[in-house]
């Protein structure tokens, strides 16, 4: 395998990382006070989340990570500490796939 | 374990990247990149999703010209959390064009997740620093030692990410306006699932931001217009 695509990948993930954040301190300049650009994040975790749990490529999937995202749930609103919510996802979707 | 939250936080992504480091390192060699190449790959690039995508893609026969553009639309999501990171990277020319390179879903999850600026900083350095280690080790144990390892997927590791990005989520969704942005935008995520390709769906939820966005100048611009001078600059 030639290095070439590896250097490719690597270019441009770099710059997209880069031109963001140019781009963010130029918004700021322009703009007065903080104009919640943080508001952003917000949309994209809750997708992240979504795709994560109930897709697999382009299909919807229903399997144990929709019951560990549940407990999941459940624990965060108790204000669990996060590696109990972490290991209890993992803990469930283990045990549900051992079992089926 | 440290009593520090960040800490402990950013140590228990650190763990459940370490093992999708390994299947990512596997299933780069067995695409057929070398154990360098692998290993330049998660040093340089650092962004999981794309870096996967791409070996697969390439493992799979589709070459470069196919496996490029899906692995930069997932990488495109870097440039939406780098924007939402002004006053988090600072420091230096030097220092902020590192800290760009640690620019990815875990990073920006765990900075917006804490209350202050001096918290958003240093969760961002310290989720930075385990999540990088952890990456490159685990894709360096992962290239070298090959299968055998076992599917990540057994341990029910797949379902640890959405948790911790759930756990992050919470403390960011005060109020309504923030509320509507994430149903939106899961909305727009699973409605462009089956027909968009794989980065796309998570791109687009941002335009769920905008309405708030819209709002929140509307806002500020009838407060400046109307009264107190001394907040204008």
């Amino acid at each position: 395998m030639s290095w070439w695509p590896v250097l490719a990948l690597c270019a441009s993930a770099y710059a997209l990382k880069v031109v963001g954040l140019v781009v963010g301190e130029r918004l700021d300049r322009e703009t007065s006070e903080r104009w919640s650009l943080e508001i952003v994040v917000v949309p994209l975790l809750a997708a992240l989340i979504v795709i994560q749990t109930f897709t697999g490529g382009q299909r919807f999937v229903l399997d144990a990570r929709t019951p560990a995202l549940l407990v999941a749930a459940v624990l965060v609103w108790r204000k669990a500490p996060f590696a109990i919510v972490a290991l209890a996802a993992a803990t469930t979707a283990a045990l549900l796939r051992l079992v089926a | 374990m440290s009593n520090d939250p960040i800490v402990r936080n950013a140590l228990s992504i650190g763990v459940a990247t370490a093992v999708y480091a390994v299947s990512f390192g596997v299933l780069s060699v067995a695409a057929g990149f070398s154990v360098a190449q692998t290993c330049v790959m998660s040093l340089v690039c650092f962004t999981g999703a794309s870096q996967l995508t791409f070996a697969s893609v390439i493992g799979a026969g589709g070459g470069v010209a196919g496996a490029l553009p899906p692995a930069l639309l997932l990488a495109g999501r870097n440039t939406l959390y780098a924007l939402s990171l002004k006053g988090v990277v600072s420091g230096t020319v030097p220092k902020r064009a590192l800290r760009a390179q640690v620019v990815v879903d875990e990073t920006a999850a765990m900075a917006h997740a804490q209350p202050t600026l001096e918290a958003k900083r240093r969760a961002f350095d310290l989720t930075a620093v385990c999540l990088f280690t952890a990456w490159n080790v685990g894709t360096l144990a992962g290239a070298v030692a090959g299968r055998g390892l076992g599917n990540p997927r057994d341990f029910g590791l797949d379902a640890v990410f959405p948790a911790v990005f759930l756990a992050l989520l919470a403390p960011q969704l005060r109020g309504p306006d923030a509320m509507r942005a994430a149903l939106v935008g899961a909305i727009i995520a699973l409605a462009l699932v089956p027909i968009a390709p794989a980065g796309v769906p998570i791109i687009a939820a941002s335009l769920a931001a905008v309405p708030v966005l819209l709002a929140a100048g509307r806002r500020r611009a009838s407060v400046s217009v109307g009264q107190t001078p001394e907040v204008g600059r």
